[in-house]
This record gives C-alpha cells, sequence and structure tokens, in this order.
C-alpha cells in the first residue's frame, strides 16, 4: 500500500464516506455499471451489432425462457431482431457513459478556460463571457444541445452524419454544460488575482498566468469535482433524452437511450422486456451517479449542511 | 401571602444529545407577583433567556423541559397541550424580542399585524380593531400614529419599530410581559426610551414584566427584583436595591463591581477571571466555584441551593453557618 | 421602481437581440437557403436572381436588421420541408403546446407548492419523509421514461387514458382547444403529468427548503409568541414570505416547461411546436428551427419580466420610494 493511498485511507472524506451507507451503495452501483461497460465485450454474451452473430430465429425471446425455435435461453430476453437484451446494455452502457464523460470532461475544460480567461482579464471580456453565460443560462441545457445538434447536422454532408454524430452529441451536451465551471472557476480566479504572489509574479517578469493556474486549480478541485459529478448525472440523462428524440445516438452504436426508445415500439405488443431492462439500467446509473454527488457536495462543503 | 401571578418550580430545561442530555436550566424558582418588574440578569449561555422561552412554551426543539413546574395564577402552563397554550400567548403573557428588525414580518403592514393579533383574542370587529391599534400606537410613542400604521416595518427606524413590537404584545392586555433583551440590539441612544415606554405602559396596564438582560445598569433603573444566573442555575434573588447596595454571593458582587455607573468613582472596574463553563463542563458542587475566590471544599462537592438572607435569597455556601464552620476547621 | 423596469425591458431587448443574431447566423451560414429553396434543377440565373431577392448580397448587418424587421412582424420565411409559411404552421401547432404547457404548470405550482408546505410542516412525518424520498428519485428520472411509464399503467395496461395524440378538437377562431372535447380533456392527461411532474418535483423541494428557513425566522417566533392561530401562522405568514424566492425559480421552470415539452410531444405524439421542433432537428429545417428559437425567446423572456413585476407586487420593500424611510 503507498503511502498516499494509506492518507487516503485515514483522511476525513473516506472517514465520511465509510459512514455513509447511501454513498457506499451509490459508489458499488456506479462501480459495477461502469466496469460492466468497460468490459463489456468480455462479458457479453454476444456482439449485438455484428449481424453475422445473430439469429432472427432468437427474435422476441422472453427472459430467462427458452425460445420455442432454438431452444436458446437469453437471461433478459432479446428484441425482434433476436438481440440478446443483456448484450445491447452493456453496449448501450459504453455509448452513455462514453458520451457523459466526454461531454462533462468538454463542458470542464471549456468551463475552466473561459472562466480563468474572464477572472484573469477581467473588464470587456469578462462582462462578454459571463453575459453570454447568464443568457444561455436562461434556457435549458436540453433546448441548447439540441439546437447546437441541429446546426452541426446542418453543416455535416449526410454521409458523414452517422460517423460524427457521438462526437456531435458530446459537443452539444458539453456547450449546454459550461456555465457552471466557469463561474466557479472565475470566482477563485478573481479572488487569488489581487494576492501577493501574482504581483510578485509579475514584477520578476514570470508568466503570473502559468503560476494563477498552479494555486487556482486546487482551489477549485473541490467544487469542481461535485459540479462534474452532478453534470455527469445530467449529462447522461440529455445524451439519453437526445437519443430517445432521434437526435442522438446513431442506430449504430444505440444508448441506453436509443435503446428506451426502440422498446417503446415494443411497449403495445406485450414485449415489455426490451424496453424495461434498458430503462432499469438508465434510471440505476442516473440515481446512483446523483446520489454520489449529492453526497459528494455534502462531504466536501460543510457549510451547507 | 397572595397568591403570585407566576410561579417556576423546579424548572430544568434539557437538550438530549449523542453523550446524554445537556442539561442548560437546572432547578430554576421565583415567584412574581401582579404588577412586579423582575430583572434577570446574567451571561449569555447562563439560561436567562430558555427561562422566558420556556414560561411561553416556545422552546426550540430540542430543547424540553425535563421537570419543574410553571403555574399562572391558579393554572399549570407548562404542560398545556399547544392549543391552550396558544390562547395564554399574546392574551396572558406578551412577549418582546430582542431584535426588532427581524421580529416584526416584513410582507406586512403594521395595521395587519396588530389587527390580527388583536382579533385572535378579542371578539371585535375590523374597525374596532383598527382604533385600538390606532391607540396602542400613540400609546408606545409612535408619532401620527394613524397615517403610520399603514407603513410597512421596513419604514420605521429600529427603536420605532421596537414600540410596534411592544405594542404588539400588549394588544390583547396581557398580565405578564416577558422581554427579552428588549434593548440590545439598538443604538444607545434610544435605549433608555424604549425601557421608559415599556415600563410606563405595562405599569399604567398593571402588567408584571420579566426583564432579561445582561445589562445590569438596565436593570437597576426598572426592576423591583432581580434574579441573577450563572450556568443555567439561580445564584441570587432578591430587590434591586438591596443586591446592588449589599450583595452577597461572590459572583454577583463581581458582577456589581464591573458596572462603571455603580462602582466607586475613584475605583477601577473589576473583573471576575475566567469565563462561565461551558453546558458540557459545569463543574460538580457550586457552578461557580472554579472562579470563586473564596471558594472551599464543600463548594466543590455539594451544590449550594437558594436559602433566605436578609431581605433576598442566596445560594451559596458561605452563608451556611454550618458548612462554614465546618470548611473553616 | 420605473428606472428599475425599464433597465429590465432594455435587458429583454438585448437578449432577444443576441437570440435574434444566433437565429440569423443558422438561417444565413447553416446549409444554402438557395439550394434549399431551388432544388436541384436550377440555372446560375436563378440563383443570382434567388440571392438578389433574398438579399443574399446585402452586407451582413442590413441583412440581419432586415431579418430581424421581418422577424418582429412575424414573417420567418418558408419552411424547407413543407413548402408553407412557418408563421402559419407555429400558429397551427401553438395552441397545442401552450394548453399543455399550461395545464402542467399549474398542476406543477398546485401540487409543488402545496406538497412543499406539508412536507415543511410536517418535516419529521412518515408521509413526509416518504414524500421527500420519493422525489429524490423523481429528480433523477428522465421526463420521457415518466411518460412511458404512464402509458404503460394507464394506457396499456389499465386501458383508461388514449396514449397519443391529442383527442378532438374544436376552432375558436384560429386556436384550437382541445378543452371542449372529453376526449380532449382526456388526452391531456397523461402528457401534463408528464411534463409537470419533474417541476412540481423541484418546486415542491424549494418550497419546502425556503418554508423551513422562514420558520425559523425571529418573525414567525414571534407571530407564535402573539397566540396567533397555527392556520394564520404557517398559510399567512409563512407562506407569503416562502413565496418571495419560490416566485423566481417557478417562473423559470414554467419557461422550461415550455422547453421540456419538446420531450413530453415527442412521447406522447402530442401535435404541438415542440415535435415541430424535433421534426425540423432530424430534417434541417432552419427557419421552423430559427422561428422556433425566436418564439421560446420571446416566451422566456415575457415570462422573466412578469415574474420580477410579481415580486413588486408581493416585497413592499422593493417598491419603496426612499424618500418615506423615516431613521
Amino acid at each position: 500500500m503507498t503511502a498516499a493511498f494509506a492518507d487516503f485511507l485515514a483522511s476525513d472524506f473516506f472517514y465520511k464516506f465509510r459512514r455513509s451507507p447511501v454513498a457506499i451503495g451509490a459508489f458499488i452501483v456506479t462501480a459495477i455499471l461502469v466496469l460492466s461497460a468497460l468490459f463489456a465485450p468480455i462479458i457479453a454474451t454476444q456482439n449485438p451489432f455484428d449481424p453475422g452473430s445473430l439469429n432472427l430465429m432468437n427474435g422476441f425471446s422472453k427472459p430467462g425462457i427458452a425460445n420455442d425455435f432454438t431452444g436458446e435461453t437469453f437471461f433478459l430476453g432479446t428484441d425482434d431482431q433476436g438481440r440478446d437484451i443483456f448484450s445491447t446494455i452493456l453496449y448501450g452502457l459504453r455509448v452513455s457513459l462514453f458520451v457523459g464523460f466526454s461531454a462533462v470532461m468538454f463542458a470542464m475544460v471549456l468551463g475552466a478556460t473561459l472562466g480563468l480567461i474572464a477572472g484573469y482579464t477581467g473588464g470587456r471580456t469578462d462582462t462578454i463571457i459571463m453575459r453570454i453565460a447568464d443568457i444561455q443560462l436562461t434556457f435549458p441545457a436540453i433546448l441548447v444541445a439540441l439546437l447546437i445538434f441541429g446546426i452541426a447536422k446542418g453543416i455535416t454532408p449526410p454521409s458523414y452524419r452517422d460517423e460524427v454524430a457521438i462526437w456531435v452529441l458530446i459537443i452539444a451536451i458539453g456547450l449546454s454544460d459550461w456555465v457552471q465551471f466557469a463561474r466557479v472557476v472565475r470566482g477563485a480566479t478573481l479572488v487569488e488575482r489581487n494576492k501577493e504572489y501574482v504581483q510578485a509574479a509579475k514584477l520578476i517578469g514570470r508568466s503570473p498566468f502559468s503560476i494563477m493556474i498552479k494555486h487556482i486549480l486546487p482551489n477549485t478541485l473541490g467544487p469542481v469535482l461535485v459540479i462534474a459529478t452532478i453534470s455527469l448525472a445530467l449529462a447522461i440523462i440529455a445524451e439519453a433524452t437526445l437519443s430517445f428524440l432521434g437526435v442522438g445516438a446513431p442506430p449504430t452504436q444505440p444508448s441506453l437511450g436509443t435503446l428506451i426508445s426502440i422498446g417503446q415500439r415494443f411497449l403495445f405488443s406485450g414485449e415489455w422486456w426490451i424496453l424495461f431492462y434498458p430503462a432499469l439500467t438508465l434510471l440505476a446509473l442516473a440515481l446512483s451517479v446523483n446520489l454520489l454527488g449529492d453526497w459528494l457536495r455534502d462531504a466536501l462543503n460543510p457549510k451547507l449542511k | 401571602m397572595t397568591q403570585p401571578l407566576l410561579s417556576v418550580k423546579d424548572l430544568v430545561i434539557e437538550f438530549p444529545t449523542r453523550d446524554g442530555p445537556l442539561t442548560a436550566v437546572d432547578g430554576v424558582s421565583f415567584d412574581l407577583a401582579a404588577g412586579e418588574i423582575l430583572g434577570v440578569v446574567g451571561e449569555s449561555g447562563a439560561g436567562k433567556s430558555l427561562t422566558g422561552s420556556a414560561i411561553m412554551g416556545l422552546l426550540d426543539p430540542p430543547g424540553r423541559i425535563a421537570s419543574g413546574e410553571i403555574w399562572l395564577g391558579s393554572q399549570r402552563i407548562d404542560n398545556l397541550a399547544e392549543e391552550d397554550m396558544r390562547a395564554i400567548r399574546g392574551k396572558r403573557i406578551g412577549m418582546v424580542f430582542q431584535d426588532p428588525l427581524t421580529s416584526l414580518n416584513p410582507l406586512y403592514t403594521i395595521a395587519q399585524q396588530l389587527i390580527e393579533t388583536i382579533r385572535t383574542h378579542i371578539k371585535i370587529n375590523e374597525s374596532d380593531a383598527r382604533k385600538r391599534a390606532i391607540g396602542l400606537l400613540d400609546d408606545v410613542g409612535i408619532p401620527a400614529a394613524s397615517r403610520r400604521i399603514d407603513d410597512y416595518p421596513y419604514q420605521f427606524s429600529g427603536g420605532m419599530r421596537q414600540r410596534v413590537v411592544i405594542a404588539l404584545a400588549l394588544a390583547a392586555e396581557p398580565e405578564l410581559v416577558i422581554a427579552d433583551e428588549p434593548t440590545t440590539a439598538l443604538d444607545v441612544s434610544v435605549q433608555a426610551q424604549i425601557i421608559d415606554v415599556l415600563k410606563e405602559q405595562c405599569t399604567e396596564r398593571g402588567a408584571s414584566i420579566i426583564l432579561i438582560t445582561h445589562d445590569m445598569g438596565v436593570i437597576a433603573e426598572t426592576a423591583n427584583r432581580v434574579a441573577v444566573m450563572y450556568s443555567g442555575r439561580i445564584a441570587e434573588i432578591g430587590p434591586v436595591r438591596d443586591i446592588i447596595k449589599n450583595a452577597s454571593h461572590p459572583y454577583t458582587k463581581g458582577l456589581m463591581g464591573s458596572i462603571p455607573t455603580l462602582a466607586q468613582a475613584d475605583d477601577r472596574l473589576t473583573q471576575i477571571p475566567g469565563s462561565m463553563p461551558r453546558l458540557t463542563d459545569i463543574p460538580a458542587g457550586c457552578a461557580f466555584n472554579p472562579r470563586c475566590e473564596q471558594v472551599f471544599d464543600k463548594c466543590r462537592t455539594e451544590r449550594p441551593f437558594l436559602v433566605p438572607n436578609a431581605t433576598c435569597e442566596v445560594a451559596c455556601w458561605l452563608y451556611d453557618e454550618a458548612a462554614v464552620k465546618e470548611g473553616k476547621k | 421602481m420605473l428606472a428599475y423596469i425599464i433597465r429590465r425591458i432594455f435587458q429583454s431587448i438585448f437578449v432577444l437581440l443576441m437570440v435574434g443574431l444566433v437565429a440569423f447566423s443558422m438561417f444565413r451560414f447553416v446549409g444554402d437557403p438557395v439550394e434549399n429553396l431551388l432544388g436541384q434543377e436550377r440555372t446560375q440565373a436563378d440563383i443570382e436572381r434567388v440571392r438578389e431577392q433574398l438579399g443574399l448580397n446585402d452586407p451582413f448587418a442590413v441583412q440581419y436588421m432586415n431579418f430581424l424587421g421581418r422577424a418582429v412582424t412575424g414573417d420567418f420565411g418558408v419552411s424547407y420541408r413543407q413548402g408553407r409559411e412557418v408563421s402559419t404552421i407555429l400558429a397551427e401547432r401553438a395552441p397545442a403546446t401552450l394548453e399543455l404547457a399550461g395545464v402542467s404548470a399549474m398542476l406543477a405550482i398546485i401540487f409543488g407548492v402545496g406538497l412543499g408546505v406539508f412536507t415543511a410542516i410536517r418535516r419529521d412525518g412518515f408521509m413526509a419523509n416518504f414524500i421527500m424520498t420519493t422525489s429524490l428519485i423523481g429528480v433523477s428520472l428522465p421526463t420521457f421514461l415518466i411518460g412511458i411509464l404512464l402509458i404503460y399503467v394507464f394506457a396499456v395496461e389499465l386501458g383508461w387514458l388514449p396514449s397519443f395524440g391529442r383527442g378532438e378538437v374544436v376552432q375558436l377562431g384560429w386556436w384550437s382547444t382541445g378543452f371542449l372535447t372529453e376526449s380532449g380533456l382526456r388526452a391531456i392527461i397523461l402528457p401534463a403529468i408528464t411534463l409537470g411532474l419533474y417541476q412540481m418535483t423541484l418546486i415542491m423541494r424549494l418550497v419546502r427548503a425556503e418554508m423551513l428557513e422562514v420558520l425559523r425566522t425571529d418573525y414567525i417566533k414571534f407571530a407564535r409568541a402573539r397566540g396567533l392561530s397555527k392556520r394564520a401562522i404557517n398559510f399567512g405568514h409563512a407562506l407569503k414570505n416562502t413565496m418571495v424566492p419560490v416566485i423566481t425559480v417557478t417562473g423559470l421552470q414554467i419557461g422550461s416547461i415550455i422547453a421540456f415539452a419538446i420531450i413530453t410531444e415527442t412521447v406522447f405524439q402530442w401535435p404541438g411546436v415542440g415535435l415541430l421542433f424535433i421534426n425540423a432537428i432530424q430534417f434541417v429545417d432552419i427557419p421552423v428551427m430559427a422561428a422556433y428559437l425566436m418564439l421560446i425567446s420571446v416566451m422566456f423572456v415575457l415570462i422573466n419580466l412578469i415574474v420580477d413585476l410579481l415580486y413588486f407586487a408581493i416585497d413592499p420593500r422593493l417598491s419603496a420610494d426612499s424618500s418615506s424611510r423615516e431613521h
């Protein structure tokens, strides 16, 4: 065991974590879901998007009951194409988590950079950046993301659309969510800007900017982590919503939202499992990440409690 | 002796905590006669405000009355149902809080708040209630009351607001007014006026006052009797004049020595060394013993209770002859 | 007070101009408007003629001003996909969305405030704790899943309510309403609950938090000390003070309801502007997207202004004429 790890185990933070059953539960569920997504190709019984591995005769198998024609049994059933729902969920989870994480990373880098610039330069740059942030914040993130998605779709040639869809989705969700990061980092920058070490750095001709980054980033680590976790839950929901609306992940790379949207078609004919299990997975993911975020906020900001 | 207006008997207030209950008020007893003004003095945390809240039945949870009794006239009020206690609040006991800036609802006019209070307790119609409200404002010295009554609290200064608060406390002619640090939040220049208004209006109505404050000067000028509290217990209680001139309890003596107007002109102000213990570590025996210059063994082991001493009552082993003899041996 | 309102109006206009700029840029730079209008068979002369007609040869600023001028009169051009006036399409679709949003907002406010007050007053009660825990799940549940769940239970399994569409509508002038027919009323129930639930949860949690805060204040304690009834304290003094901060958020939430209607309308195939917008995005129908954006912004800005005015109505301190202050 390394010293840093030992420090962590002895820390106040870890102590609080151990004392909170909700946090432990949420962490375990999140970890299981993330690991299953990472190792999807190993865990999944088939690659549901490789047509060669599918047997149409297996279509609409009920969960856990042997198929009438082939005698094969699928733990969570199959869809109309004979895809194993368990496998599609694993692959869908991969897409959902990838988009969620990437969108939050993008929003974080963009927000932190703009916040740093706004706080450091001040004046007109600051006003413009923060005014744009204010205006954007008036509109729900989902609307902003939809709009960006629509514009991106308009400027990409149709033949490339499916290929870039995932990246467009990441950018759209990321762009709809940078404001909170920018605000926190800007606030911290304003505090640091006038401190003596920054002035001193200017005097001796060193770039105050790089020094500030070294000091500001640690200061904002806590709040940024909290916002990032809560944003992750929101991004996962946003991705699912966009994909459900048919403007997200392409059919070749379905996310949980796409799976739910497909499942909805079979709801009326009684094949509930095609919808139910992806929906349950999405709910478990969103709820556990949300609870983790809530807990982090309370744990890192005792003042708020 | 006639029946006292208010009688507090062995009141104990506790706050449950993980490590067992904390006793914030411990065995407080006193009587109050009709028309009498009782000052309650002590440092913050001495339990004086809690005692006031307990009488009103307004202890903030998790604080609770663990034992003891409170009698208003011939009625026991500490164990009343909430709805019965509500009929006493405002009607028989009025209360004035510390900060007039926060005790009035900012979104209602003075008229609305007064009329609502009057009509809760007295069966009269809206316009009579309004006349009565204007009369009350006149009484507490709000100029142009009939015009100002429709103003909102933010349109009054702090001193004027405290007058409104007094008017509200008196709205239903209570027999007792509990004033909890009524001048602490005010400018020094208006403090005396507010105390005067409070005293004058209560006296006119024959209402008793419990005046809770840490300012001995205010009590000296206003109260008939004074109870000195320390660590949730009454250290000494008696007529104001006697206690000022001739305090018995070492803590009271120290307290009197620290008042500029009452100390000898050429004397330095005296200061009691140390500070009041926290609720979590009140010492055994007399709570004041670690700071007392005249402490002896018994003070450290056995708690002294109030015993008569001349015109006063004092809780100190120095006034128990047997204990002193034993201690001096 | 007047100065403040005028300043707010200027700010609103600024926001609208910015949104207009975004809408116009979309219109001008995303895809080629000429190509969209002329289709495959076109000559160079046709292109030049249309460019001149659309004013595409003018300087950017002039084009922007012209766009704004047309937008003010409700002229957003012709839908690429439907070939009809965008303003006509929007006018047809708007009543459906507004009726849905209105019913949802009412549900959200009535139940949100009611449950918020209930959970604050009965802070440690079993029901209150149950509602709070349930609401946490509600916040994590994506809107479209709520919709699907409701459809499954009430339309598929129980067969009580329709799962899609608006039912029969009645024309009142240009406004088509579903409120006057039984099928219309039945059709709006599930979508309205779906759309309002999330906002209701938010309002409820906010009202609860604010109310708990207010119940701790001195003036509530003083009101109790005056012997006022619980009812007068909770629903008169406490609730009114709670409403001040709640109104802002509620106002913004109602704005969001109109935007979130996109999701609900898709789930229930509700023929409103949200569904129109989603279809426009799928087909990159820029004029419809731009018009929708402007329409939503105007509604947002209006709601924000109304919220500001409501503030003045509730909190006397804000409309204060400072000269009447006595010190």
